[in-house]
């Protein structure tokens, strides 16, 4: 093995050739030749670069995976889909204070940071959710659901359609809005999910694009692109105005000075709560037998019907929780902007929303939280970047699914032991 | 009566095009099983080198139509063909083995890439190209009359020569054999001494040719095009595929056909702003009812 180890030099040169000649023909063109009406101007000092820049990375890849070293880790990577990771029976966390923590942080913030940072969090917290959400569906059941944003969008125009219309506030549309997003999964779902992994996608996707063309066309009711406003949440029944036309408001009845601050607080701390109750349903749920029947449907679904699992009621209960999820944080999303139109709800946010997942690690919860927090407040805080963004997210879900498919928490799960008194 | 007919000349075009996007979505199901979600945005980028060909070659003081034509389709078919091979290279091939599901975030993932990499570097204007074929052929229905511009008819003439091409080419060639038996058992094939990997990128080097076509002609016909343009004609042209049974080649160009004079109809006679609407309804539907779609064989699932 050890003559093995030489980089042969003329083979890493011939392939950074062919890569740069490749992306001579595909940033040739695109990138060179801008169009400028009927006429282009050329960028061609930029199209160098690219070249260089992929054919001196190929040379350096190539050379790299000619090493031992290189090899190895070639060969780990081709290998790298397993399933997750058994800890010994009785294993016991060390970090059980986290959660405390978190929390005790988590109800800290509203009063320490400022308006901006706290609506960047809700931002984040939203996304928390709609990641949950969404990892019911994908991560535990295996369903990929393209069209995770009509049931957020569903959420949204739940409460502003629900408020102009029928005179629903906050805390009457948000049970409302969770039920109305999961009939509509159940009423997707069923048909559908019998289907196949990869039509199911297409399917969800479509769905997705027909709510959003719906609420872009039918302006009688949705007022179409111009969008609907959405109430408030209220305290006690108490407004979060400077001056309320009926009854007295927040900061009157409290005899506090105005501060355009508290409906942000306010949106947190019930967020807050209403993700940790979801964190908490969610974990409970993970180790009941419906759980563990959406992973073992994820694994290998001919097993399971062959056991006697009724497959579709199984996906359809991952689809209808993960939907309502969905739901909720579209309730949010509306309150906390104080206005809904159809160009929030794009085919883009879900697959934002995929991302969240998949980067996180499918079925992860603690990396699907930490996963919407870094892809919702990372492009806040490079603003700058802000154009990348989209790029970014493509580079990244093409890296996670060659590199690290399962994500970058892996989920782990405690093994059992024999109880006593049973024979082995 | 003049409105059923000139949509149903008009659904005929659209259908061809979707029938030439469609075989790429086709073809690459047939062979590795998963769907290309970047199939649609690799016809957008074809659309960017449709316009980017044409500037240049009038820029070097070409006028006759007919060398612009040929010149046009000749760039954006070489360096759209390229691309497609690329896409398959990097983001699909390390990913052979995996399970379907990480193949296709990662085709989506690719999807992002191109459209966020076209508006980097052309702008996220709308761009445009001029008219350079005009004319049209007339007939009087009873009071009014159907128009057949002679662009619509150089769509129909060119799909149908790519796809007759593409037929006669997988039907009696070495390559089309080949890859016919990939598609059918890809193991065997490779142990009968076929070099799997090497069909798997002609496929999607064949699909993103046809794609290419389809991104020359619509956009000398139509004109204005954006990076988003590939994203809803690619699930239309899924849809085609679906309809007509995906992994069947003749079956992609009738479901084209039929998604698009159905379109076309309900566009004219009912209404273009659901229109949108109708062609995902319809995909949902074929779906739930037959989702081997109208010349596919069922689907069975082995252990």
């Amino acid at each position: 093995m050890s003559q093995a180890v030489g980089i042969n030099f003329k083979k890493s040169s011939i392939d950074a050739l062919i890569a740069g000649f490749m992306a001579l023909v595909l940033f040739g063109p695109i990138v060179g030749v801008v169009l400028d009406g009927y006429g282009f101007n050329t960028e061609f000092v930029r199209v160098a670069w690219m070249v260089a820049a992929v054919a001196v990375g190929r040379f350096v890849m190539s050379s790299f995976f000619q090493t031992e070293k290189g090899i190895a880790m070639a060969f780990r990577y081709a290998n790298n889909d397993e399933g997750v990771e058994v800890l010994k029976p009785g294993h016991k966390s060390k970090m059980v204070w986290i959660i405390p923590l978190v929390i005790v942080i988590g109800l800290l913030v509203p009063f320490i940071a400022s308006k901006y940072v706290l609506t960047v969090v809700i931002l984040g917290l939203i996304y928390v959710l709609l990641g949950l959400g969404l990892n019911i569906v994908v991560g535990l059941a295996g369903l990929l659901d393209l069209g995770f944003v009509g049931f957020y969008a569903i959420g949204a125009y739940g409460l502003a359609l629900g408020y102009e219309n029928l005179g629903l506030g906050f805390w009457s549309m948000l049970p409302i809005a969770a039920l109305m997003a999961a009939v509509a999964g159940a009423i997707l779902g069923f048909p559908v999910l019998r289907m196949h992994g990869d039509y199911l996608a297409i399917v969800t996707l479509g769905f997705g694009e027909i709510i959003r063309l719906i609420l872009t066309n039918w302006a009688s009711f949705t007022h179409g692109p111009n969008g609907v406003s959405a109430p408030l949440p209220t305290f006690f029944g108490l407004e979060f105005k400077r001056r309320s036309s009926e009854g007295q408001t927040f900061h009157e009845f409290f005899n506090i000075p105005y501060d355009s601050a508290y409906k942000y607080m306010f949106i947190y701390i019930v967020l807050f709560a209403v993700v940790w109750a979801v964190l908490f349903i969610k974990h409970r749920l993970v180790k009941m037998p419906i759980g563990r029947a959406w992973e073992a449907l994820r694994e290998d679904e001919i097993a399971c019907r062959s056991l006697g699992l009724n497959h579709v009621l199984v996906k359809l209960s991952a689809f209808m929780l993960g939907a309502s999820t969905g739901g909720l944080a579209g309730v949010f999303f509306a309150t906390y902007q104080g206005f809904v139109n159809p160009s929030s709800f794009t085919f883009f946010e879900s697959a934002l929303i995929l991302a969240i997942v998949v980067l996180g690690g499918m079925g992860s919860t603690l990396g699907v939280v930490i996963a919407a927090f870094c892809l919702t407040v990372l492009p806040e805080m490079l603003r700058e970047f802000a154009e990348y963004r989209v790029l970014m997210f493509g580079i990244l879900m093409v890296v996670m699914m060659i590199w690290k498919p399962r994500g970058i928490v892996r989920v782990t799960r405690t093994g059992f032991a024999a109880r006593k008194g049973v024979v082995k | 009566m003049d409105i059923v007919l000139q949509q149903l000349v008009n659904g005929l075009t659209l259908g061809s095009v979707y029938g030439l996007i469609a075989i790429g979505y086709t073809m690459v199901y047939g062979i590795i099983g998963m769907i290309n979600f970047a199939h649609g945005d690799v016809y957008m980028v074809s659309a960017y080198i449709t316009a980017i060909a044409l500037a240049l070659l009038t820029f070097f003081g070409i006028e006759s139509f007919p060398i612009i034509l040929v010149g046009t389709l000749f760039l954006t078919v070489a360096v759209t063909g390229a691309y497609g091979w690329v896409i398959e290279r990097i983001a699909y091939r390390p990913l052979r083995s995996s399970s379907r599901l990480s193949v296709l975030i990662s085709a989506i993932g690719m999807s992002l890439i191109l459209q966020n990499y076209v508006q980097l570097s052309q702008g996220a204007n709308q761009q445009g190209v001029p008219t350079l074929l005009t004319g049209a052929l007339r007939f009087h229905v009873g009071d009014g009359f159907v128009q057949i511009t002679y662009m619509k008819l150089l769509i129909l003439f060119i799909s149908i020569l790519g796809m007759g091409v593409l037929t006669y080419v997988i039907q009696k060639t070495k390559l089309g054999r080949m890859c016919r038996a990939t598609q059918q058992d890809r193991k065997m094939a490779s142990i009968l001494g076929i070099d799997t990997d090497k069909v798997i990128s002609t496929v999607f080097v064949i699909g993103a040719v046809m794609a290419a076509l389809a991104g020359v002609l619509v956009t000398l016909d139509y004109g204005a095009f954006d990076f988003y343009v590939g994203f809803i004609i690619g699930i239309k042209a899924f849809t085609a595929a679906v309809l007509g049974g995906i992994g069947s080649l003749p079956g992609a160009m009738l479901g084209g056909l039929i998604l698009g004079l159905s379109e076309a109809l309900f566009a004219g006679l009912i209404s273009s702003d659901y229109k949108d609407v109708f062609s995902f309804s319809l995909l949902v539907l074929i779906l739930i009812v037959r989702p081997s779609g109208l010349l596919g064989k069922p689907e069975v699932e082995k252990v």
